[in-house]
């Protein structure tokens, strides 16, 4: 599980972050929401440590990453896989070279030992025999599916992925989000997902935090969004004609009309 | 104001040398990745040097054999002379100019779009130091490399000259090569390899600080590898005097 308490962030004289409270529990799909610039990425990448917050706590399993020392990130860093937006692989490496890469980096495995794991979690991601293609030589989703391989090759407790479903169109975004879904569920990681797409949230939101403007404004799962009154949330996630409708018929649905 | 940036650069340009001299996280994979930039940065700078070196040593021997056409100075001195510039400047303050734009801007733009595209995000979250892990191997590979590269200069760049011996009539082979030959002072050889371990150290970590710091697209990136190759020729020139100075006086 992983909380984060009264997160403030700000850059320059504009803040990004207010007091932002949030708690993401381990075996679901945890989903940061919100429209752009409401602060996602800035409240994802605190978390990671790839920004530090002014002010706050950020707690991975009771364990508080603003009073580490550079050891212990360094260490717990071993125990997060991160999806980038845009995929972030090594274009000098093969798709295997990539998945291979952190367990060569930090585990004592032969070469064998590291080319079977790699393979079984390019399998895993259903990418099988792409291993010997260069990221540049893959379509978008393969080099998502890539990144989750990577992310997930030293069996990590947290996992965070920052728009996963950006760029894919949306067959193949419900295919990593069924992946990201499963994965959770099947190795008991904690999850969290940046997202903006509508599909993602109905589809595999477990826990979903609302962000507007730098405040959490709403915290709840796919179900509750549907009765939610957060005026906010419901123009943001029912934006659409087509959602609209689809919240009318399943609340009617609910009520038995 | 300027002032005040230049420190400021020079201080972050301090703290990011410390993290890329840190301990490697695994041996195995620096030698490899430094092999690997020795093939890139060095191995495949060759042609380049050759090229150039041929070239320019050619046009400094007809330009000495034109302007020492005097009965008062022997003919030979246009080998002499051909020699001595190429050993003392060309094949080292020369040659790592032309280096900063070669190497110099693939680095930046290698390190620049690795940033943009968020591969040095995702070696951090790993928990990799992506300085040490990126920018050493390559300082190493460049320093390790460059006497070779230095000493194809000297050897090529003396090739031209005797070629346009060989082939034009305005200076007999045998007294280039006897003016070649004559006044040899090993030190300068050594005086052009000591440079340019100066050099290439410049040229591969200014290259690698501007990459590495790079925010933005695209475009920034283009900029960082042109502020490299500005900065890190405008370094070379500085130390060349102080080291000029330091070794030959």
């Amino acid at each position: 599980m992983i909380e984060v308490k009264n997160i403030n962030k700000t850059f320059d004289d504009k803040q990004i972050l207010f007091d932002v409270s949030a708690t993401f529990e381990t075996g679901k799909t945890n989903l940061i929401i919100g429209q752009s610039g409401s602060g996602k990425t800035v409240l994802m990448k605190s978390i990671v440590g790839l920004l530090r917050p002014d002010s706050g706590e950020i707690l991975y399993d009771g364990r508080d990453v603003m009073r580490m020392d550079s050891k212990e990130i360094h260490n717990l860093r071993k125990e997060i896989g991160m999806l980038f937006q845009g995929s972030a692989l090594f274009d000098s490496e093969t798709v295997l070279g990539n998945v291979m890469f952190p367990l060569s980096m930090f585990t004592k495995m032969s070469v064998g030992e590291m080319r079977d794991r790699a393979l079984f979690c390019l399998e895993r991601v259903n990418l099988k025999g792409a291993d010997a293609k260069y990221p540049s030589e893959i379509s978008g989703g393969m080099q998502k599916r890539v990144a989750i391989a990577r992310a997930i090759a030293l069996n990590p407790k947290y996992l965070f992925c920052d728009e996963p479903n950006s760029g894919l169109d949306p067959r193949t975004s419900i295919l990593i989000d069924e992946l990201l879904h499963d994965i959770t569920h099947e190795y008991n990681m904690t999850t969290i997902i940046n997202t903006h797409d509508m599909n993602s949230v109905l589809g595999i939101g477990e826990n979903i935090i609302f962000l507007n403007k730098g405040h959490r404004e709403w915290v709840g799962d796919k179900d509750k969004i549907f009765e939610t009154t957060n005026e906010a949330l419901n123009d943001f996630v029912f934006a659409t004609k087509l959602f609209k409708e689809v919240k009318q018929y399943i609340i009617s649905e609910k009520h038995g009309k | 104001m300027a002032i005040t940036n230049s420190i400021a650069i020079f201080g972050r340009y301090c703290m990011f040398m410390h993290r890329v001299f840190s301990l490697p996280d695994k041996w195995r994979l620096f030698f490899k990745r430094t092999v690997a930039e020795i093939s890139k940065l060095g191995v495949d700078s060759i042609p380049l040097v050759v090229i150039v070196s041929i070239f320019i040593g050619a046009v400094i021997t007809i330009q000495m054999e034109i302007n020492t056409s005097s009965p008062l100075i022997p003919a030979y001195s246009v080998g002499l002379a051909t020699r001595d510039i190429v050993l003392l400047e060309f094949s080292n303050s020369i040659l790592c100019l032309i280096l900063a734009g070669k190497v110099g801007s693939n680095i930046a733009s290698e390190i620049g779009t690795m940033r943009v595209t968020e591969q040095i995000d995702a070696l951090e979250i790993m928990g990799v130091n992506s300085a040490c892990f990126l920018v050493l191997p390559k300082v190493v590979a460049f320093v390790l490399f460059i006497p070779v590269l230095v000493i194809f200069c000297m050897g090529t760049a003396m090739l031209g000259g005797m070629a346009v011996a060989y082939f034009t009539d305005i200076i007999s082979i045998s007294k280039f090569t006897y003016g070649l030959q004559a006044l040899f002072s090993e030190w300068y050889v050594w005086y052009g390899i000591i440079k340019s371990f100066f050099f290439a150290y410049i040229i591969a970590s200014v290259a690698a600080f501007f990459g590495y710091h790079v925010k933005g697209g695209a475009l920034e990136v283009g900029k960082a590898s042109t502020n490299a190759v500005v900065t890190s020729s405008i370094l070379i020139l500085l130390f060349d005097v102080l080291l000029t100075k330091m070794l030959l006086q």
